[in-house]
């Protein structure tokens, strides 16, 4: 079992109110599966996705990641489980504005002390992978909103992590531009990746295998598509 | 704290970048590092300067000698100068007194000084400092006859009309002429110059080379008895210079009938004491270094602080996706440390050029040999370390103990 969440509860103080968001949440999923998390706004869905992605420890209940126990473990340990077992793709890119296309992909390998001279290789790599080939120079201001999503899809898998997780991936893209996104993760998929996605698109989520609908901080529907 | 070179690597790059985009701002911040630095190193430079210059200054005065003279070569209030402008001259038969009853003393040497005009063929020198001494003046002076020599105890008993003269006066009087065995007028009356003395340089300003030596016999013939001596004395040792002293003083008194209840009426100086005086004054300097300097660089050092915070501000969703991707926190730890090191090291390396060209422009223009050496880069890669490190580890660390999300959410 790639992912285990048991009886989760994220609750967030703000000044004397404590907020539930997420409620109790027991999820598994397995290797290779593509999932697409749904619900409601603020119903906890990038809660989950931070949680699931380690970016971020749960206030109760256990989370195992490739069967090792991540729910207590402090900064810097996440840190390196997220530089080998994660990779993300925001719905904003989050790409460094000032490096190339080459260099954005080629940090989680900096991070994890690839040497440099494999490092480039693996980058573009990545980066052909994604269709980029000829903008691996280009800062993030120089390239579309797609180009874009692409370049950081590459850094997400640059590092072969066991999941890629996307929270509304293209919530920021138009329609064909988000279909070829959606393209590049149905590829993924096939290559053997695990892919976690959230969104609030019936025909995005169309693309996954198994849609976990959330409401409350509660897993209201959890079915294969 | 292990960083590895890629890491290293990156932290450079992300300092390069981020100063690359923001130089000006980088230029103002290091303003008070570079003042500093500037501050700093030009105090060290002229005290260094001023020590291998004052110590090659009073060393033709050496360290065994001790000087009876009417007045103290320091005089630091006037209620002083009119107590002591008041004393009687000192005499020749005080100086033999003490030439006769000392026992510590190596040599004796009377010195009576004026200035004359000074004359040879059509050429023609004012206000030559004129000696009159003994032929122990070698001793106590240092000053060897380069050509030539010096007068002898005869020249002096008989009072003969005969000089040795300084390394200026034989170029400037003789030009290219071999001056010994020459006759010049000194004052109006004609000597026979015996010698030249090695060059001896200046002390504090003014030139030991425009004299002439005579026997102090012949001095007091012709320039007239009323002056006081100055006593030279040179101890028969280093140790005995404190002995000596005392001795001289009881002489002293005795030579000049003065009570039990009385004040000396003279002063017995040594070059010691121009040394004291000498170290208050870069003691002074010192503490106006240290005061100064510390100021600067830590109102620099605040600047640098100031300006990280704002970095890290500006680049919390930086870090934020730094972090997503596995930075740790050393990693975003070191990568502020690196830059604000190098705006430290910006401010030092612009400070310590300029410091250079001031220092060079001195040596230009003044005396002082303002000393800059090596050390001036170990100077350097501390402070921008120190600085670097001390004010930029705040901002750096509040980076690294970042919330990841809360810096990925940041507007
Ligand atoms: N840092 C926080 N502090 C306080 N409350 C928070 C914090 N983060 C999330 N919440 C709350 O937790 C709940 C779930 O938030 P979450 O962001 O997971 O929703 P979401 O499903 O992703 O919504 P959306 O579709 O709008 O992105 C919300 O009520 C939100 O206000
Ligand atoms: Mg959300």
């Amino acid at each position: 079992m790639l992912i285990e969440l048991q009886g989760i509860v994220k609750d967030y103080r703000l000044g004397l109110e404590i907020v539930h968001a997420l409620n109790g949440i027991d999820i598994r999923i397995d290797q290779n599966e593509y999932v697409a998390i749904m619900g409601p706004s603020g119903s906890g869905k990038s809660t989950l996705m931070n949680l699931i992605g380690c970016l971020d420890t749960p206030t109760e209940g256990t989370y195992f990641l490739n069967g090792s126990n991540v729910s207590h473990m402090d900064d810097d340990q996440l840190a390196e489980i997220r530089n080998r077992e994660i990779g993300f793709v925001f719905q904003n890119f989050n790409l460094l504005p000032r490096a190339s296309a080459l260099h954005n992909v080629e940090l989680p390998l900096i991070y994890n002390g690839t040497p440099a001279s494999q490092r480039r290789d693996l980058a573009e790599e990545a980066l052909i992978k994604v269709g980029l080939k000829d903008r691996m120079g280009h800062r993030p201001n120089e390239l579309s909103g797609g180009q874009r999503q692409r370049v950081a899809v590459a850094r997400a898998l640059v590092n072969k992590p066991s999941i890629i997780l996307a929270d509304e991936p293209t919530g920021n893209l138009d329609t064909r531009t988000g279909d070829e996104i959606m393209d590049l993760f149905e590829d993924l998929h096939d290559g053997g990746n695990t892919i976690i996605l959230v969104t609030h698109e019936e025909y995005i989520a169309e693309h996954s295998d198994r849609i976990i609908r959330l409401r409350d901080g509660r897993v209201e529907r959890d079915e294969s598509n | 704290m292990v960083i590895s070179w890629s890491e290293l690597g990156e932290g450079l790059r992300i300092a390069l970048n981020s100063l690359k985009a923001n130089r000006l701002r980088t230029v103002l911040t290091t303003l008070g590092i570079l003042i500093g630095v500037i501050v700093v190193t030009v105090i060290i430079a002229v005290i260094q300067g001023l020590n291998v210059y004052v110590s090659e200054e009073l060393s033709s005065l050496g360290t065994d000698n001790v000087y009876i003279s009417r007045y103290p070569w320091m005089i630091t209030s006037y209620e002083e100068w009119l107590r002591v402008s008041k004393r009687k001259r000192i005499t020749e038969n005080q100086f033999r007194f003490i030439q006769k009853h000392s026992r510590h003393a190596g040599v004796v040497v009377p010195e009576i000084v004026t200035r004359r005009t000074s004359r040879y063929r059509n050429e023609s020198l004012d206000r030559v400092q004129i000696i009159g001494t003994t032929e122990d003046y070698i001793a106590t002076s240092n000053s060897l006859p380069e050509m030539g020599r010096f007068f002898g105890e005869t020249d002096v008993g008989v009072r003969r009309a005969v000089c040795v003269i300084g390394r200026e006066v034989a170029d400037r009087l003789f030009r290219n002429e071999n001056p010994v065995g020459r006759r010049m007028k000194i004052g109006g009356h004609s000597f026979l110059v015996l010698g030249v003395l090695e060059k001896r340089g200046q002390m504090f300003g003014h030139s030991m080379d425009n004299n002439a030596i005579i026997p102090y016999s012949t001095f007091e013939k012709l320039f007239g008895r009323h002056r006081s001596f100055e006593i030279q004395v040179k101890a028969g040792g280093a140790e005995f210079v404190d002995a000596l002293r005392d001795e001289l003083e009881g002489l002293m008194r005795r030579a000049r009938g003065l009570g039990a209840g009385q004040e000396n009426d003279f002063s017995i100086n040594q070059q010691s004491q121009l040394m004291e005086v000498y170290n208050n004054l870069t003691r002074v300097l010192w503490i106006v270094l240290i005061g100064i300097g510390s100021i600067a660089l830590l109102v620099g050092g605040i600047g640098i602080m100031n300006i990280m915070l704002v970095s890290v501000t500006e680049r919390t969703r930086e870090i934020g996706v730094r972090k997503a991707i596995g930075a740790k926190r050393r990693i975003i730890l070191w990568q502020f440390l690196v830059e604000s090191m190098f705006i430290s090291g910006i401010g030092v390396t612009i400070g310590l050029l300029i410091s250079i060209g001031i220092a060079l422009f001195v040596k230009q223009v003044s005396p002082l040999p303002v000393h800059l050496s090596t050390w001036i880069i170990f100077l350097g890669i501390g402070f921008t370390v120190a600085i670097g490190m001390f004010f930029g580890l705040y901002p750096a660390s509040k980076a690294a103990r970042l919330d990841p999300i809360e810096a990925l959410r940041y507007e």
